[in-house]
């Protein structure tokens, strides 16, 4: 059975719970619950993704997209018509899931490479709709003026509220995901993963299940670009481009694809590789992007996660 | 009076079209000649054609050598990223499977992007036409010279590979490495040199697309992924693994963009190429030359 | 769960298969009844795993009819066909080398029991009972294939020989009224032979219907109430062993029929 254990989730919701009052107190790392703010929304995506990619062995260049729907619906609907945040947020989860079940349909009939074309191509005609829609989006310049969230009055206005409001649904979506791994349904997945064709023959409508991991990946980034746009009370096409899609491959090829906590570890590194460390050495971001991910492929393809098992390795020589 | 402007609009449109597809040919065509020896889809193709025009402009421009020098220079140059390709990525992967072979190659596309724009910054650079700017007027249509040089050595590089893949021994070695590769390595074929090869190939290919566009479209850090994208729509049009299929693909496709740029919408213009990519890849994937690959996409 | 008691499980009319030009079912018919241990025999590329494949539904045939228990399922695919009682295995073992033994098998269950993607993501107590049942199910088929001591080994880790005998029972564990066997003994020496023929007839004992396609004539004599053969994708002959056994048809299509 693939037992994910719950303790390490005990202690990781824990870590992140103490998290902000342990940075208050170190100056150095008093920013950084911010940076984990942005973490929390780019785990969101990839727990997702992860579940797509590692465990039903689909990939998708595209995600970029949903992020970019999810941002440009909460922040068009709040900001031009004064709608509730809360319920736009539904809707463009709602929106998201019927573009992602659409596009989703045709595409995952390709394998290999042709699926990835086809969900890179999605993803650039989105961004390229962004650009162009001008009159809903705000064009190239961007779209500001996007209301914060609250709740009964209680609003989510200081780094901490929002800290804790987007990592409180980080780790329901990461429970709830690793529930649907560890269940029948989660087998079904890595059957699809392992062979279509004993899958289909075992009873596993294997089409179905595709678009249904597809559509509750781009659900998930969504939600997060609602929160992006919340947060930062401002979004532009720019966040959404083709290199977004592919830092989330590198945030989930880095933690490992083949498990759930992959998406957590890689997703934090690279946010914070590309929000703090890099910050002083820009022009580098793009290589030391590119070299990750050559160096993982090439010699971790298992990423960090397989780390512990490579060293096992050793010790039994 | 109208009747002429529009036919000879129509005409410009068409020979932009057949021009910007020509590069989109050539990448194509790098596309097809490494997926018929390894059957990978060569993420970084587009790379090449950037790499070509901005090298050209550092040996061409800043460093003032002499055309003749600088084109032959820059080919090989590239060529040599094009093994680096190989050597780095592709190579050493113990387990290749379809997920890791793409993501390699985008690692790669990335890498190259990022040096890029160390050395060269995220400018657009320019280029002097081969043979001087001044327009030539074409059954009504004003065109730059530069683009028949483009559409030119697209039937160059046709001519060329024809030959090379029919007459000569090390194309025959690789056409029977696309067909069986364990065959051919039985006959004593290295496959890994092939492969090598292979990439060697595409990369000089992409390169002499970037150096002979430049001059019109300038060239910048970033423009690999779009190229890339747009020439492998043009490859999957033509049917991948078909030579005359890129060929065909990417003039139709270069037609296809240049046309709704001037006739539906500008802005949308990268729009048009990626919507047929897509209309391909849903309803016909094998293509216009339609060939096995559609039992190969299932394969996958 | 059983769907009628019609005599024949499966029947088969007029079922053609043709891949471009290429013809390679023609017109065939036959009937398996409903407790038997039919199988299909021919020379190599006459049509044996394209049948499976038709009747599994990996392939709409041309023309024809497959009727399982009464009801036609020739346009059904391959899931739909597992939900209703056909169970297979494949002629190169495709396990899901990436989970346990013991959650091969528990896949198979999937027909019968499965639970919805939102009630996994919220654990309702009703998907943790049906998980219990499922692996008590699970274990019960190990034990009955004899693979039990090996539950939580990685699927190919396991030699071929038991690699078999694991989808074997993975196909199981779906509780099907028949299930198609595509050469079980493909590969297996003497010894596993033995074993896989015993659990076929274990099998059969349970009151399942079995098809099987194999190369293998001793298994196939031994074990079988009932040979097809097939030859370039024609019936040629249908009977018991003996019959069979001294066909000349049949002899005359293994030795002097292919070229």
């Amino acid at each position: 059975m693939l037992r994910i254990a719950k303790l390490p989730i005990a202690v990781f919701a824990l870590f992140i719970l103490v998290f902000p009052w342990t940075a208050r107190q170190i100056p150095a790392i008093e920013h950084y619950p911010d940076i984990m703010v942005f973490a929390g929304i780019y785990c969101l995506i990839t727990i997702g993704l992860s579940l797509l990619m590692g465990y039903a062995g689909q990939i998708s260049i595209g995600h970029a997209a949903f992020f970019g729907i999810g941002a440009y619906i909460s922040g068009i609907l709040t900001t031009n018509y004064g709608m509730n945040p809360w319920a736009c947020m539904g809707i463009g989860m709602a929106v998201t899931a019927v573009v992602a079940a659409l596009v989703g349909t045709p595409s995952l009939k390709l394998k290999g490479h042709y699926l990835a074309m086809a969900t890179l191509a999605f993803g650039i005609i989105i961004f390229i709709i962004f650009n162009e829609e001008t009159q809903w989006t705000g064009g190239p310049d961007g779209m500001p003026g996007i209301p914060g969230l609250s709740l009964f009055g209680f609003e989510f206005d200081s780094v901490e509220r929002y800290y804790y409001l987007v990592w409180g649904f980080v780790i329901a979506a990461f429970i709830f995901t690793v529930n649907v791994i560890q269940s029948g349904t989660g087998r079904a997945l890595r059957a699809i993963h392992a062979s279509e064709l004993a899958a289909g023959a075992m009873g596993v409508d294997v089409s179905q299940f595709k678009i249904l991991v597809f559509v509750y990946s781009a659900v998930l980034a969504s939600l997060a670009g609602s929160f992006y746009a919340h947060y930062l009370n401002f979004v532009n096409p720019a966040t959404f481009d083709l290199f977004f899609s592919i830092k989330l491959l590198i945030m989930i090829a880095l933690g490992g694809m083949h498990n759930i906590w992959g998406a957590i570890v890689g997703t934090g590194l690279i946010t914070f590789l590309s929000n703090e460390w890099l910050q002083y050495f820009e022009e580098f971001e793009v290589i030391v992007y590119g070299a990750i991910l050559l160096f993982v492929t090439v010699l971790l393809p298992e990423g960090l996660a397989g780390v512990p098992g490579i060293v096992k390795g050793w010790f039994r020589r | 009076m109208e009747k002429i402007t529009l036919a000879s609009q129509l005409l410009q449109y068409l020979i932009t079209g057949l021009t910007v597809g020509s590069v989109y040919a050539m990448v194509a065509v790098g596309f097809n000649i490494i997926y018929n020896v390894t059957e990978i889809i060569n993420f970084a193709q587009g790379e090449f054609v950037m790499l070509g025009g901005l090298i050209m402009v550092f040996l061409h421009v800043a460093m003032g050598l002499p055309l003749i020098l600088a084109f032959p220079a820059t080919i090989i140059l590239v060529t040599l990223v094009g093994i680096f390709l190989d050597r780095l990525a592709i190579r050493p992967i113990r387990r290749p499977s379809v997920l890791t072979l793409i993501i390699a190659t985008i690692a790669v596309s990335i890498l190259i992007k990022g040096t890029a724009s160390l050395i060269w910054g995220k400018d657009p650079f320019d280029l002097p036409a081969f043979s001087g700017r001044n327009p030539i007027t074409f059954l009504g249509a004003v065109v730059q010279p530069q683009y028949f040089w483009v559409i030119g050595f697209l039937i160059i590089t046709a001519i060329a590979l024809s030959i090379f893949f029919d007459r000569t021994i090390l194309g025959k070695a690789m056409s029977a490495c696309a067909d069986n590769p364990n065959a051919a390595s039985l006959v004593g074929i290295n496959v890994k040199q092939m492969i090598m090869l292979s990439f060697a190939l595409s990369a000089a290919i992409g390169a002499v697309a970037g150096i002979t566009i430049t001059p019109i479209s300038l060239m910048e850090y970033d423009r690999g992924a779009m190229l890339a994208v747009k020439g492998f729509a043009a490859a999957i049009l033509g049917g991948l693994g078909s030579f005359p299929g890129a060929i065909l693909g990417g003039l139709i496709m270069g037609s296809i963009e240049s046309f709704g740029a001037g006739l539906v919408s500008s802005g949308y213009k990268d729009a048009f190429a990626l919507i047929v990519l897509l209309v391909i890849l849903f309803f016909k994937p094998s293509g216009l030359m339609g060939s096995i690959e559609i039992s190969r996409i299932k394969r996958f | 769960m059983s769907g009628g008691m019609a005599e024949n499980v499966l029947e088969l009319q007029g079922v053609v298969m043709t891949f471009g030009g290429l013809m390679a079912l023609s017109d065939l018919n036959f009937k398996v009844r409903r407790g038997m241990i039919k199988a299909i025999i021919g020379p190599n590329g006459a049509g044996k795993t394209t049948l499976f494949n038709v009747i599994t539904g990996s392939l709409p045939p041309t023309q024809g009819t497959v009727t399982f228990n009464g009801r036609p399922i020739q346009h059904l695919k391959a899931h739909k066909i597992a939900d209703r009682g056909i169970s297979r295995t494949f002629q190169t073992v495709e396990l899901f080398g990436n989970m346990t033994v013991l959650e091969n098998v528990m896949l198979g269950c999937y027909t019968r029991i499965r639970t919805s993607f939102m009630a996994s993501g919220f654990v309702l107590p009703q998907s943790r009972r049906k998980e219990k049942r499922i692996s008590e199910t699970a274990l019960k088929i190990l034990k009955f294939i004899g693979l039990s001591h090996k539950f939580k080994d990685p699927a190919d880790s396991l030699p071929l020989g038991e690699q078999k005998l694991l989808e074997i029972g993975r196909a199981l564990a779906s509780e099907p009224e028949l299930i198609c066997l595509d050469e079980p003994a493909a590969g297996l020496n003497e010894t596993e032979t033995h074993v896989a023929s015993s659990l076929i007839k274990a099998i059969n004992a349970k009151g399942i219907t079995v098809l099987l396609v194999e190369h293998d004539m001793k298994v196939v004599m031994n074990i079988s109430d009932e040979i097809l053969v097939l030859n370039y994708g024609r019936k040629i002959a249908e009977g018991p062993p003996e019959e069979i056994r001294n066909s000349p048809r049949v002899i005359e299509a293994y030795l002097g029929g292919e070229t």
